[in-house]
């Protein structure tokens, strides 16, 4: 048989691989993607988009707890902790398909197996023992990331957790030790602590969520400890003793040590590239700390092979994944006007409860890089929609350099920032002054209406507060 | 919706102007065609009449104020039914002046043209609008950048932060004080304070300032000097003003270099050219400017096809021109364009001296005193009036042979006057 050839090849479908697969396809490239599991990824599969599934059955259970509030009156309330599951598993199943229709709408070629960087514009893909080769002009290496562990604290798929386990919980435990207390982590200590188990999240740094802004952190821990939930910063798990009823943990917190036991453990302490098996080394790819080094235009160095998403390196993010994988896709494909990606412009996101948004520059970053700053601040207190919804915990915090009036990050904490702050990313890449925010009209009563307000306060302005 | 009025470009290269006196006040009723206001531009003062009719809601600046940029609303005229508080928010402060397409809902083109034509000149495009993001704008006023200068890499060539701040820095149109500044050095430094007076700059001075620095920085000049004997055309000229004398006719010599400079554009067309980066023009008629000073500086009104007029007609049109020029009543489009421009100082006694190219323009000639001098006819020394002229030629457009064919062309006319009847 011939061996096939194409124009790109993409080793991985997840968020980085198939988009770049689709937009080199509408650019009128001949592309395929080379995927071992399943097609869509862990973003799809197994992290983004069911742990949404998860934390929506949690947010639901939670306002109906609550339900009295409202004046409504539910009665025997409890919850089906398999059904959950099956729900979230439904949900990425759906979204799955939804990947392989798109990509087969694109023509996109699909191959299954375990692709790697043969000889020059090579891949070689292993499947069932079964080795064949596609010629590629340009290869894309999307192959994505996976749970870092920590010596003594490796997932076993029964007491320590990764996210995969913690995602399909056969049974929702009594106690859960989370490590690490990034987006992962505190999302499953939210729909954990949610659905009554009791959580404790250690995390080596000061605060949890320690790449947001700093008050929005403290804002968050104080009112996950509302919970209840019990969180410990400046903390490190020395030791885990596993026994039939769980885990004994030692946990060293600032020199002092305490001990804690816990039914199940969720290792987030970050993750790490899937650098190994694809051919890097033959190929003269280098790597840095378990990723894929490359420059601004996600070039690896070596000619025609780029590698884009997780794989390279932070913010491990669906979305910069999809940008970058459009990017390249454009540079080959000879698109003018392709711009490398500003990290500072990709909005993060934590589903816990109260949601947490940012994008840009915290303040303290902004006045290390050298800026005088304007910070403006509004509370969901004082937010009319916030307090109809039941919603008045939160707070829209926003940064701009007091010369040039740039936007230089929004931070935020409350109901559905998630959504609100897309608003934000598109001022910063348009590049709008507070003048600008400041002469939009935000329609009454929304939760919008916060970020104008929280614009406002930066340069004494605000008008509810 | 009341109507914006712009500051109106007057000429093509115009940024700026003065807003020199209001014609009409706040509550005036207007029509169609009613002068409104008085703009001084870098070389002329110009009236401003309506377009559209209403009443005068609000004049937003003040008359004399200075460095007003194009395209910023002036003043505002309402409707019939509107009142004044319906001018309030077109008088909103706008960030950036070198966008003027914020307050207005769509003067994409054109913008000046909306509300106000300048009365006497052509229609001209007032140049294109600079798409830039708000904060490379504020960027860019701040740091006095002139966004015209910049190219944007933002979606559809839009300027952004990092256009901006990789872009040198250069003078911004609508900061009064960084129009002028060609030069680096602040020469203030060197001379004690109170040794000496300051005297701003108009903005004759500073388009001077800007147009001559541009013009020695970006055109190869070189220079080719010939001597004239001028006796017979000064008996010819005797000749000509006596019998016009009745009809007014008053020859100078200029009016004869002007009409021999024309000629010789026409008898070397490869000399009547502009350059144009990626073309050479060449003109189809001899347009030819005539540099008169002013107080307070100089323009260089053009007299329109001066092969085609003869010498009574130049000398009126030069007249007319110069005079109007003093005042600062000229149109742009008496100034503008031209293709070679004549600089005589003769009057001052001046032998010999160079002049700078006035862009578009590809030439122009200095012309020095007609002055007794001894040459040579025939082996044999003798008395003639000899005038010195040379010639700065943009190298681009008019290689040295060339600019020597046009100069002896020229001579050719002036010293022997019969052939310019022809």
């Amino acid at each position: 048989m011939a061996e096939k050839s194409y124009d790109v090849v993409v080793v991985g479908s997840g968020p980085g691989g198939y988009v770049a697969a689709i937009r080199a396809s509408q650019l009128g490239l001949k592309a395929a993607v080379v995927e071992r599991s399943e097609i869509g990824g862990i973003c799809l599969n197994w992290g983004c988009i069911p742990t949404k599934a998860l934390l929506r059955s949690a947010e639901i259970y939670h306002n109906i707890e609550r339900a009295e509030e409202f004046g409504l009156k539910v009665e025997g309330v409890s919850f089906d902790g398999t059904k959950i599951v099956e729900r979230s598993r439904a949900v990425a199943g759906q979204l799955s398909q939804g990947v392989q229709f798109l990509l087969k709408k694109n023509k996109v070629d699909v191959i299954v197996g375990n692709g790697s960087l043969s000889a020059k514009r090579k891949i070689k893909v292993e499947s069932d023992g079964k080795v064949t080769e596609l010629s590629a002009k340009n290869i894309i290496l999307a192959t994505g990331a996976r749970a870092r562990t920590l010596p003594g604290l490796e997932p076993d798929g029964e007491t320590i957790w990764s996210y995969r386990e913690a995602m399909v919980p056969k049974s929702i435990p009594k106690s859960v030790l989370v490590i690490g207390s990034g987006a992962i982590g505190i999302e499953f200590a939210s729909f954990y602590k949610t659905f009554g188990a009791e959580v404790t999240v250690v995390e080596l740094l000061d605060r949890v969520l320690p790449v947001e802004d700093e008050e929005i952190s403290a804002f968050a821990a104080k009112s996950f400890k509302k919970q209840g939930m019990k969180l410990l910063t400046g903390a490190k798990v020395t030791d885990l003793k596993k026994s039939k009823s769980g885990v004994t943990a030692t946990i060293d917190i600032g020199g002092k040590t305490e001990t804690l036991k816990a039914e199940k453990v969720i290792s987030a302490v970050g993750i790490t590239g899937n650098i190994e098996d694809i051919g890097l080394e033959d190929a003269g790819v280098k790597t840095d700390r378990g990723h894929v080094t490359v420059n601004e235009w996600c070039e690896t160095g070596v000619p025609n092979v780029y590698a884009i998403g997780d794989l390279v390196g932070p913010p491990w993010l669906a979305h910069k994944a999809s940008h970058e994988g459009v990017m390249v896709a454009e540079r080959i494909a000879g698109v003018k006007g392709v711009h490398p990606m500003d990290t500072t412009k990709i909005p993060g996101c934590t589903y816990c409860h109260p949601q947490v948004a940012s994008v840009g520059l915290t303040e303290v970053a902004a006045k290390e890089a050298g800026h005088e700053v304007k910070v403006g601040r509004f509370p969901f207190i004082g937010n009319g929609k916030a307090i109809a919804l039941g919603e008045a915990e939160g707070l829209i915090k926003t940064v701009f350099d007091a010369k040039t009036g740039e936007l230089l990050g929004a931070h935020m904490v409350g109901a559905e920032v998630t959504e609100l702050i897309q608003g934000y990313t598109i001022a910063r890449q348009l590049e709008t002054t507070e003048a600008d925010l400041m002469a939009t009209v935000f329609p009454h009563p929304t939760l919008s209406e916060m970020m104008h307000e929280s614009v406002l306060d930066a340069f004494g302005r605000a008008l509810h507060i | 919706m009341p109507i914006p009025i712009l500051m109106p470009a007057l000429s093509p290269t115009m940024e700026e102007g003065t807003l020199a006196k209001w014609l009409v006040k706040e509550g005036d009723e207007v029509r169609s065609g009613d002068l409104i206001a008085e703009i001084e531009t870098d070389k002329a003062t110009m009236e401003v009449e309506a377009v559209d009719e209403g009443r005068v809601g609000k004049l937003l600046v003040a008359e004399g104020t200075e460095g007003v940029p194009v395209n910023e609303t002036i003043a505002v005229i309402l409707e019939e039914g509107e009142d004044a508080s319906a001018a309030e928010n077109l008088a909103a402060p706008k960030p950036a002046p070198a966008a003027p397409a914020e307050t207005s809902p769509a003067p994409e083109t054109k913008p000046a043209k909306a509300a106000v034509a300048p009365a006497p000149a052509k229609e001209r495009p007032a140049g294109g609008r600079v798409f830039a993001s708000p904060l490379a704008k504020r960027i860019a006023k701040d740091k006095g950048i002139d966004l015209a200068a910049v190219t944007g890499s933002g979606p559809r060539g839009r300027i952004v932060k990092a256009d901006v701040e990789a872009a040198p820095k250069t003078p911004a149109r609508g900061t009064g004080k960084a129009q002028a500044s060609t030069s680096s050095i602040d020469a203030r430094a060197f001379y004690e304070e109170g040794t000496f007076d300051e005297i701003p700059l108009n903005s004759m001075r500073k388009t001077i300032a800007r147009r001559l620095t541009q013009s020695k920085q970006e055109i190869p000049h070189y220079y080719l000097t010939i001597d004239c004997v001028l006796d017979e055309l000064l008996k010819v000229r005797k000749h000509l003003n006596a019998e016009g004398a009745d009809a007014g006719v008053k020859l100078s010599v200029n009016d004869f270099i002007v009409r021999a400079a024309a000629l010789a554009l026409k008898k070397v067309p490869e000399a009547n050219v502009s350059f144009a980066d990626d073309a050479l023009l060449q003109h189809h008629h001899s347009d030819v400017g005539i540099a008169v000073a002013l107080e307070g500086g100089l323009i260089t009104p053009i007299i329109r096809r001066a092969d085609e007029k003869g010498l009574a007609e130049i000398s009126a049109e030069a007249k007319e021109l110069a005079a109007r020029a003093r005042d600062k009543k000229l149109s742009p489009a008496e100034f503008e364009g031209g293709s070679f421009s004549v600089s005589n100082l003769g009057m001052f006694g001046i032998k010999n001296f160079t002049a700078v190219i006035n862009p578009p323009q590809a030439a122009i000639m200095a012309v020095g005193a007609g002055e007794p001098r001894p040459i040579i006819v025939d082996g044999e020394v003798k008395a003639a009036t000899v005038m010195t002229v040379t010639l700065s030629c943009d190298h681009r457009a008019i290689d040295g042979a060339l600019g020597a064919q046009l100069l002896a062309a020229f001579k050719s006319y002036i010293e022997y006057p019969p052939s310019m009847l022809l």
